[in-house]
């Protein structure tokens, strides 16, 4: 009965169907199994093997996406309960990421994002628009490892810059590592204003993450 | 006749413009500018100010269509008028805003500086298959905030054809109004004979930033033409269905045309884009994707059908070096654009999606420029008869070389490349140093920037169109701009 309804969790995440998957997990929950046990064995594996069937070209972002969607809604339905048992859910590292002031550009960020959660990673997604002291604040509060900043435009990306800056001033440069990235974004644009990863792409940047984390760059 | 390509059929038009009519009013369109805001709801649109949304009634929007001119002219420096918007004419002009250039030697990319755009500027110049210019590269030898005036102004030195260009700011827009009019030789002059389009970019889905929106309302007042760039992401911020997301870039630019409009009756505006089919692996926006020409030729088919003036960012490739892929890419997009006659077609030379400029590129897309046009023209009959009359002179001889007929029409009966595309026997190709596209690309632009021959412009003109830049550079920390090379 566990197995069955945890393997169904991971099944219907990897069929995109969100609403059976907080059902369910609805239900495991009521029929008593630990809210650890259903993101370790349902959610988690579920994520898992959508990553992997999107790195070997069989699924496509939007599968990756919908199922990331069916995590997060079921997760809203577990947070209570591991609170309440004053657990947490073991993760890879905790990202905040945003694009920054003046910049609207929300897919590059949101995918991002995306992945940085399919990888294990806790991501306090600040939107789009975003100005560097609610960067600050949220770095803080969370205790954030990494900070993505997005910017698209080539007048916006000097946000980037603001926000390190800001970093610096409220003394939490050293206690994270910021990832940026955007269309016109490049290596020597991060190593001029002191970033410390910048990847090209999506995928690139879970990369970078996963490294920074290792202390590997 | 004139071939045209199209996609919908009658039915299809009017159900998208009428669901774009629908999208208007419900979830209307959010403006993050107080003076269109102030516009629209003196014309009787629900705005509501909290949330920016403004609701716009079909009438409103029929009435903008009414009085927006269906065609209008860009002059060149002689004050010719050479790029003709409306109907079913097509112009081309280079890809816009790269913040990359492809370098000549290295071929890898690179930070574009003054003496790469001042280059490309004279190679379009060079290029006949190419109407106007376009501010191609970001210079990034100047500070960021003067990026998209110090374009315009080094394009101002050596251009002779139309420009398309774009401001990334409010007040910068003021500085390229201030260039173009001082080029134009006043104010009243500029209007009369506008030498330059502005791209106002509305942001998918339904949204229109302050900025964009501000450069499109003083356009408007300016009587400087604005080219709407509507960008639906199928799949990604616009429905999947191609459909779907014409039926978006519809609504975008139908509240584009009506914000023109109210800023002032009878602006000239045009119908245009630069959507894309997402890509579902890799989260990017292929301009060389066959879903995203499909948007663009459904879109301009709507455009023409509400009698807009049309463009389009098409003919680019997402290939990052000048290879096969480029090369299939750049001739898809051109050629149904060519066919779906669009009126200003952007893109020539852009490769890396819309990032990178390469010079190798737009010489090869030139020639492929130059087949489109020819296709256009489509076959005529050309003699009455056609061919009896010739053919029964020749009997059973082959001699058509010789004959006076072929001298006559040879040249507007066939497109004649230039030496970009070979077609010669393989043993000569080996003799000439058996060279690539590339190589022989490259080859072609050495040859046309060295026969560029400057463009007269009096000391004064550049004296003032320097003072004027120079004065933004240095509210930015900027005391000297870059040197531009003058011959």
């Amino acid at each position: 009965m566990v197995d069955d309804i945890l393997a169904q969790i991971t099944e219907n995440l990897l069929k995109g169907e969100t609403e059976s998957v907080v059902t369910l997990t609805g239900q495991a929950l009521t029929a008593g199994i630990e809210p650890l046990m259903i993101i370790n064995q349902g959610l988690l594996p579920g994520m898992e093997i959508a990553g992997e069937k999107f790195s070997r070209g069989e699924f496509f972002l939007p599968h990756l996406l919908i199922a990331a969607k069916g995590m997060q809604e079921a997760m809203a339905l577990l947070e209570p309960e591991l609170s309440l048992r004053q657990e947490t859910p073991e993760v890879l590292g905790t990202v905040v990421i945003g694009t920054v002031h003046g910049d609207i550009h929300e897919i590059g960020k949101s995918l991002v994002g995306t992945l940085l959660s399919v990888k294990g990673f806790q991501v306090h997604d600040l939107g789009v628009d975003v100005p560097g002291e609610r960067f600050v604040e949220k770095v803080k509060e969370t205790g954030a490892d990494i900070l993505g900043l997005s910017a698209l435009l080539t007048t916006t990306m000097i946000g980037q810059r603001e926000v390190i800056e800001a970093l610096v001033e409220a003394g939490l440069r050293d206690r994270v590592k910021v990832l940026v990235g955007g269309a016109p974004v490049s290596q020597s644009w991060a190593e001029e204003i002191g970033a410390d990863g910048y990847a090209e792409d999506a995928t690139g940047a879970v990369q970078v993450a996963q490294d920074l984390l290792e202390g590997k760059s | 006749m004139r071939p045209i390509f199209k996609l919908l059929d009658d039915e299809l038009v009017h159900k998208i413009i009428d669901e774009a009519f629908g999208l208007l009013i419900d979830p209307g369109v959010r403006v993050h500018n107080d003076e269109a805001l102030a516009l629209l709801t003196e014309a009787g649109a629900e705005v509501d100010l909290a949330s920016r949304i403004a609701r716009i009634p079909e009438s409103i929007v029929r009435d903008a269509l009414q009085t927006a001119p269906s065609e209008f002219f860009l002059h060149n420096s002689d004050g010719e008028p050479v790029v003709h918007y409306g109907g079913d004419r097509i112009h081309f002009d280079p890809g816009s805003a790269a913040i990359t250039v492809l370098d000549r030697k290295t071929h890898e990319q690179r930070d574009p500086k003054t003496e790469d755009f001042v280059a490309f500027v004279k190679l379009v110049e060079m290029l006949p298959q190419l109407d106007a210019q376009s501010t191609a590269m970001i210079c990034k030898d100047v500070p960021e905030e003067i990026g998209d005036l110090y374009r315009l102004y080094l394009a101002l030195n050596f251009m002779r054809k139309p420009i398309v260009t774009g401001a990334f700011g409010k007040d910068t827009w003021w500085t390229m109004k201030e260039l173009l009019v001082t080029m134009a030789g006043g104010e009243t002059e500029l209007a009369i004979k506008p030498i330059a389009i502005f791209d106002v970019c509305p942001s998918p889905p339904l949204l229109w930033s302050d900025i964009t929106c501000q450069n499109l309302i003083d356009c408007a007042r300016s009587g400087i033409p604005a080219e709407l760039v509507s960008m639906p992401l199928a799949g990604a911020t616009a429905p999947v269905t191609l459909a779907g997301a014409v039926v978006q870039h519809t609504a975008e630019c139908m509240s584009g045309v009506v914000i023109g409009q109210l800023s002032q009756v009878g602006a000239a505006i045009v119908w245009g884009g630069s959507p894309a089919a997402f890509d579902m692996r890799e989260g990017t926006t292929p301009m060389g994707a066959v879903g995203t020409w499909m948007i663009d030729c459904a879109y301009a088919q709507v455009g023409k059908a509400l009698n807009m003036p049309t463009h389009a960012y098409l003919g680019m490739s997402d290939a990052k070096i000048v290879d096969a892929q480029s090369g299939l890419e750049s001739s898809g997009g051109t050629i149904l654009a060519a066919l779906a006659g669009i009126n200003m077609i952007s893109g020539a030379g852009m490769m890396d999606f819309e990032s990178c400029q390469s010079f190798e590129k737009l010489v090869i897309d030139a020639e492929i420029i130059g087949m489109a046009k020819r296709l256009v023209v489509g076959i005529v009959a050309r003699d009455e008869p056609i061919a009896l009359t010739l053919m029964r002179s020749m009997g059973h001889e082959a001699d058509y070389l010789v004959n006076p007929h072929t001298l006559k029409w040879f040249q507007e009966e066939f497109y004649i490349p230039t030496g970009v595309i070979d077609r010669s026997s393989y043993d000569a190709w080996k003799s000439r140093g058996g060279k690539s596209a590339f190589d022989r690309a490259s080859d072609r632009v050495d040859q046309l920037l060295g026969s560029y021959q400057a463009r007269p412009l009096s000391d004064d003109l550049r004296v003032e169109l320097r003072r004027i830049t120079t004065k933004a550079a240095q509210g930015f920390g900027m005391e000297e701009l870059p040197p531009i090379p003058i011959e």
